[in-house]
């Protein structure tokens, strides 16, 4: 026999066997689910759970896929949280502090309550990124923020109404196009084959008879790691 | 948590990793590898594969719960829809919200066109926002085109379209930098110089990445460029067929509500699909690590309206997927780790294999030693081997496996695994539809005019076994070229006048006549996960 532990799904109970995830264990429950469920393994965000365990005071923020089942948890999903989206030209844009003013103004209203960064279920410092984004250092924002999931939950949380993911998001985009080093060889790249540089030699291998191209391959330079 | 044999292989495992350190373990011959793939890969499981009766794939095989889809009934037949009364009208209606259905979108927008995207749970809900590992492209050096031609084509068994992978491997660096220009965070140097790495399969070490979230960084880019176009983006809608006008063109689609149900009718020149892979319809009943949606709707949509499959039958097992603990069973463990020196390990602490053999050599190996050589460690559903993890600090570091996969990391830290001190379990998952719809140079159907399609959902670039590196770079080049082509088109073409489901009907009576049962309703739209006994109808 499986061990079971009573889960409540927006408040109603069910039994379902310990060690599942949040997500499978509503999905053995009965709920197919709609909203709230994407990519399934960490990365999308979609299935951002609040969560209380019966007799606790503290609240829980997490991804119902990376998250197992616990006895007596008060389960809430949260799907869709309203934030807001400031429309802009990343071509128009400069990573300039005023920028930040200019469309995502309500950073500046941050009480430091740090509600943001305890609801995170990426464990990012998310109120040291909002700041980071006040001053103009987007390349810190960028990188401290890299590894959110735009679950919302901070956003959530926020009683001054910022949407955080969306301004790391901003933070990274300057970022990767303005603050980090261009890549040359990339660039270079790039253009050589734009101007027909590289192609003769593609069409060449490409044109080799079945024989020659597998004797090429299985005996291709293999570059050392 | 674990079991006593595996504490005790764990502790040979630890035994002989210094002295793995350094070490190359020798390649496959060409003759191993035929073997191996023909005795323990999954694509040679005869039963597990059925031959179409209807289509324009008849007599060709393809996976059972393939073949169930493609011949299963569709969602239309019995249901009155007044074809009509057109919710969305545009140039370019694109079906599928992933990397490949946003590049897209964004390409056909800059040429002018009045673009629509439909897509059935949320824009990047996708295999996209997923992929760990890395993007391909030959920009350093040592590399080129050629030479990335070379290892995609011979990785592909030589089966891939060249004048697809030309595509793929030449527009390559070009994609690298359209993606750099939106903001991009790739990993490179103080200099600018991209990191790359090697893939299974790679000659040359140009596996770029942005640490191990590469897909999710490059499809929230995409995702938050779509938004600032203004481009009409209706999420939970699904497309259930595709609409043919008298001429039998592609020409708007039937789309249901995900949640309402409500059908409603998209009337366009041209039509994208971007509908992604199938990892959701569990060949062969594998875990898959693929997204919720991945259920090949775009396969079933396509195929009823007339277009040819190519290499269906040629399904992609990822060979590092999570085998212990249970509650991950299937996630990727991303290629990467291998990359970063990783070995694979069998329960007698032996590395029996070179880890950077291509994918489905590595899991035909992976399942031979579980199998045949008996040397796996028991977990509670099956058997698996172990990937070596704690070697990556050691080669590269301390805090490499922090800084290059924080995200792996963070899984298996919630799992109560440090992937540092302690190696993981793995065994091959369903990760990628090597095939898919047939396309031309121009990403459209080779049989059904004006029907386009890019990303996993079409065939022929990768032929029979893609390689590492090689699907991100896929949406980005094919979706780019599909918005682009289908734009041009669309400047040809007239707004249909009347729109057709003809082709549902007589698919319908082709299958009825072949003798054939529908065993599915089709296309899936999504899984069914849930376990209930007595279900009423509300």
């Amino acid at each position: 026999m499986k061990e079971m532990v009573n889960i409540y799904v927006m408040g109603k109970l069910y039994s379902v066997p310990a060690g599942l995830t949040i997500m499978n264990a509503m999905e053995i429950a009965g709920y197919k689910h709609i909203r709230g469920c994407g990519c399934r393994a960490g990365f999308c965000g979609a299935c951002a759970t609040i969560y209380r365990i019966q007799g606790d005071n503290e609240l829980h923020f997490a991804l119902a896929c990376q998250t197992a089942v616990a006895d007596n948890m008060f389960i809430a999903t949260i799907p869709f949280f309203p934030t807001q989206k400031a429309i802009y030209d990343i071509n128009e844009v400069k990573p300039t502090e005023q920028i930040m003013m200019q469309l995502y103004p309500e950073i500046y209203s941050c009480i430091g309550c740090n509600a943001c960064t305890k609801a995170c279920p990426q464990s990012l410092n998310v109120m040291q990124y909002i700041a980071q984004a006040q001053r103009g250092d987007y390349a810190t924002c960028a990188e401290e923020s890299f590894d959110c999931v735009a679950c919302g939950m901070c956003s959530n949380r926020c009683p001054a109404g910022i949407s955080h993911p969306l301004v790391a998001l901003l933070a990274r985009r300057l970022n990767g196009k303005y603050i980090m080093p261009k890549s040359e060889h990339l660039e270079d790249r790039a253009n050589a084959i734009s101007n027909g540089e590289y192609l003769d030699a593609l069409e060449a291998i490409a044109g080799k008879p079945l024989s020659e191209i597998t004797e090429l391959y299985n005996h291709r330079e293999i570059e050392k790691k | 948590m674990y079991s006593e044999k595996m504490i005790n292989s764990m502790a040979k495992v630890a035994e002989t990793r210094k002295s793995r350190i350094g070490a190359d373990p020798a390649r496959f011959t060409a003759d191993e590898k035929s073997k191996l793939l023909a005795i323990y890969h999954p694509d040679f499981k005869e039963e597990a594969f059925s031959v179409l009766e209807v289509g324009a794939n008849k007599g060709g095989k393809v996976p059972n719960e393939l073949h169930d889809l493609l011949q299963g009934k569709s969602r239309m037949l019995g249901k009155e829809i007044d074809l009509e009364d057109v919710k969305y009208t545009s140039d370019v209606l694109v079906i599928g919200g992933g990397g490949s259905g946003a590049s897209c979108a964004l390409e056909s927008f800059a040429a002018g066109c009045k673009v629509t995207m439909v897509t059935k749970l949320r824009i990047g809900d996708a295999n996209t926002m997923m992929a760990e590992g890395g993007i391909q492209a030959a920009d350093k050096e040592n590399d080129s085109p050629a030479q990335h031609y070379l290892d995609a084509f011979g990785g592909g068994h030589f089966t891939n379209k060249p004048e697809l992978l030309k595509m793929l491997v030449g527009d390559a660096p070009g994609a690298l930098q359209w993606l750099n220009n939106l903001g991009v965070m790739f990993d490179k140097d103080e200099n600018g110089v991209m990191a790359t790495t090697a893939g299974g399969g790679t000659s040359r070490n140009r596996m770029h990445a942005c640490a191990d979230y590469s897909g999710a960084e490059i499809m929230r880019v995409l995702r938050d460029e779509v938004k600032n176009d203004g481009i009409e983006v209706v999420e939970f809608t699904s497309a259930i067929e595709i609409l043919l006008d008298e001429k039998g063109n592609a020409a708007g689609a039937v789309l249901i509500n995900m949640e309402t149900g409500e059908l409603m009718v998209a009337k366009a020149k041209c039509v994208v699909l971007c509908t992604g892979g199938a990892g959701r319809i569990h060949y062969q009943d594998f875990p898959t690590t693929n997204h919720y949606g991945a259920t090949a709707d775009g396969l079933v949509m396509a195929y009823r309206a007339g277009a040819e499959l190519r290499d269906a039958d040629a399904i992609q097992y990822h060979p590092t997927g999570v085998a212990f603990p249970a509650q991950m069973l299937g996630a990727l463990v991303t290629e990467k780790v291998r990359s970063l020196g990783a070995m694979l390990v069998n329960v007698d602490g032996e590395a029996f294999m070179n880890p950077l053999e291509c994918r489905d050599i590595t899991s035909a190996s992976i399942i031979r030693e579980c199998s045949d050589k008996n040397k796996g460690i028991e977990t509670p559903l099956g058997t698996a081997v172990w990937l070596d993890s704690p070697m990556i600090d050691m080669i590269h570091g301390e805090g490499t496996l922090l800084k290059k996969l924080p995200g792996m990391l963070r899984m298996y830290q919630k799992m109560g695994i440090d992937m540092r001190e302690d190696p993981i379990l793995i065994y091959p998952t369903l990760h990628y539809q090597n095939g898919g719809v047939d396309v031309n140079a121009d990403s459209m159907s080779t049989l059904v005019n004006n029907l386009f399609v890019a990303g996993e959902a079409a065939g022929g670039v990768h032929g029979r076994n893609r390689l590492m590196g090689n699907s991100l770079l896929d949406v980005i080049v094919f979706g780019r070229n599909a918005g682009k082509c289908a734009a041009a088109r669309a400047k040809e073409t007239e707004m249909p006048s009347k729109l057709s489901i003809d082709h549902i009907n007589k698919f319908d009576a082709a299958v009825k006549a072949s003798g054939a049962e529908y065993k599915a309703v089709s296309p899936m739209l999504l899984p069914e996960y849930t376990n209930i006994k007595n279900k009423g109808t509300l």
